[in-house]
């Protein structure tokens, strides 16, 4: 019998919900399905495991379990963020700061908040990724509210300087927040250690299910709730809580807390492998990102002369699952915004291909990669124009 | 994004023509690096019929798999008939394709005249091909 390898690569896209997690999150579909709202004992029992799901998601990033609101997704923590932490401080000023390379779920709320009558103000990263503390300095007025500067980059896991801008901005009496969907699981994370006053992670970025997300705001920071009803979530957030995926994502962030070291060297380890194979074994490759304050799960390359769509799906008809973040797959032909940040030649930006490990992933995984997408990189290289004008050059 | 056609993906898989003429009648460029596309594609003409027609594409898998189905629909054809060839039929051919990609069939069509242009001034003929003032596709702006 013929065993068909499938090797996936794209777990900054999602991961699988780990055993545990769903195992734990059976009952509350079935016999224990009441609403957490109701007095009776079915309410109790629901209210009772999301409190302690509250728990486990405040466990892992040292908060206190009373700051932790739970949302449907890592979007709406950060529109939650943003939007209500703007309108709550709208009398003390209108100035936001982000940097360019932030998830569109803040970029675009900025862009909303800007329609609504706020200013804001986009820093820059140098080369590998990183915000320059002083560039936000800089930028900080006495009109300014609010900064939000992500914790680890999705696409080029670049991971960013959040003590030293919490410094900053604690200094000037300027709220932080910071986006940590990226990097929550797979990297520690802190509240505390990075002094920040909000903070966003969501759950099936690592092994939780989707659908189950959270905020972490803390004690004594004014927000405006972005979704009104009933008084779940402290008032904060209405709508019956999605009792099963908040259970996953508190099992999903005890497993985290519990086994973040071994996690981290087991995907640093292929990542290294996987980086250090592909550099050998392609020419004209760029690594994109932060050397070392790099998610260890993260891989983000650039190959000139060939486009990352055509190579992902060749990857694809080999089993292997990766993203690609060339312009032709989005709608604007326009390539990354991190990329072109960064200052990517928009034309090798257009080969990017972005692999993110996981527990599942293996060696022989990824000697399986080394083994198909060089000859990939090279078949498509031999239909391309361009590479075809940069051999007659040279 | 929409799935592509399985015709797309046979002719991505394996494309038809692809390759360099060294002699070719006419050859023509399109596209451009930045925005994830370029075509080359080459012609070779006797007696008014296109015999042979190859090509080199840096793209998606639909650019790949356009430039495929046009260099397949012009071999054969009288030079007239080839520069009638409309974006329309290549994406036809193909099964359709994804809103998003039908600029890969217009950037098919437009290398097709652009290499019908090269002939006509190669032979030192007025060219009837009415190329676009920048040849390359059109942006679809946020």
């Amino acid at each position: 019998m013929l065993i068909v390898r499938k090797v996936y690569l794209d777990h900054a896209a999602t991961t699988p919900t780990h055993p545990k997690v769903v195992e734990a999150m059976l009952p509350y579909f079935t016999e224990r399905f009441g609403n957490p709202s109701n007095l009776h004992d079915a309410g109790r029992e629901a209210k009772n495991a999301v409190e302690e799901a509250r728990a486990k998601t405040a466990a892992l990033i040292n908060a206190k379990p009373e700051d932790i609101y739970f949302t449907s997704s890592g979007t709406e923590s950060n529109n939650f963020a943003l939007k209500g932490i703007a309108q709550a401080y709208s009398q003390k000023g209108t100035h936001i700061i982000v940097s360019q390379i932030e998830h569109f779920s803040v970029l675009h709320t900025a862009k909303s908040l800007e329609k609504a009558g706020f200013t804001v103000t986009y820093v820059p990263t140098d080369p590998q990724g990183l915000v320059d503390p002083s560039d936000v300095a800089k930028a900080i007025t006495k009109d300014t509210i609010l900064v939000s500067i992500m914790h680890a980059n999705n696409e080029i896991g670049t991971i960013e300087p959040i003590a030293e801008i919490a410094k900053i901005t604690k200094n000037r009496g300027v709220l932080f927040h910071t986006d940590a969907v990226a990097s929550t699981g797979w990297v520690p994370v802190d509240v505390n250690a990075l002094g920040v006053d909000s903070l966003s992670l969501s759950g099936h970025q690592f092994y939780g299910p989707k659908g189950a997300a959270a905020l972490y705001v803390r004690k004594g920071v004014r927000i405006r709730p972005q979704i009104e009803g009933g008084v779940q979530e402290d008032g904060r957030r209405g709508g019956t809580e999605n009792v099963p995926a908040i259970v996953g994502l508190g099992v999903a962030a005890e497993i985290a807390a519990a086994e973040l070291p071994r996690r981290m060297g087991h995907v640093a380890g292929l990542r290294d492998r996987l980086q250090k194979g592909l550099t050998e074994r392609i020419e004209h490759m760029v690594v994109n990102g932060h050397p070392t304050l790099r998610l260890p799960h993260n891989l983000n390359v650039s190959m000139w002369y060939v486009e990352g769509e055509s190579m992902l799906l060749f990857l694809n008809m080999d089993g292997v699952s990766v993203s690609s973040g060339s312009a032709c797959t989005s709608r604007s032909l326009k390539s990354s915004h991190v990329l072109t940040c960064i200052g990517t030649d928009a034309a090798v930006a257009n080969g990017t291909l972005l692999m993110t490990l996981g527990m599942g992933n293996t060696e022989g995984d990824i000697d399986f990669v080394l083994e198909k997408l060089p000859a990939i990189v090279q078949r498509l290289r031999e239909m391309s124009p361009l590479y075809e004008d940069m051999v007659k050059k040279t | 994004m929409e799935q592509y056609s399985s015709k797309v993906m046979e002719h991505f898989a394996s494309p038809h023509n692809v390759g360099e003429i060294a002699d070719a009648d006419g050859v023509g460029t399109v596209g451009n690096p930045v925005c994830g596309d370029v075509m080359r594609l080459y012609i070779k003409v006797e007696k008014d019929i296109i015999t042979d027609a190859k090509f080199k594409t840096f793209g998606c898998g639909a650019a790949i798999a356009t430039s495929s189905m046009v260099t397949d629909l012009v071999k054969g054809k009288t030079v007239g008939e080839a520069l009638k060839i409309s974006n329309q039929a290549v994406a036809e051919a193909l099964g359709g394709l994804p809103k998003v990609k039908m600029h890969c069939s217009v950037l098919a069509e437009e290398a097709l005249k652009s290499a019908l242009d090269d002939y006509y001034k190669k032979r030192g003929k007025p060219s009837p091909v009415k190329l676009p003032e920048s040849v390359g596709h059109e942006h679809e702006m946020e």
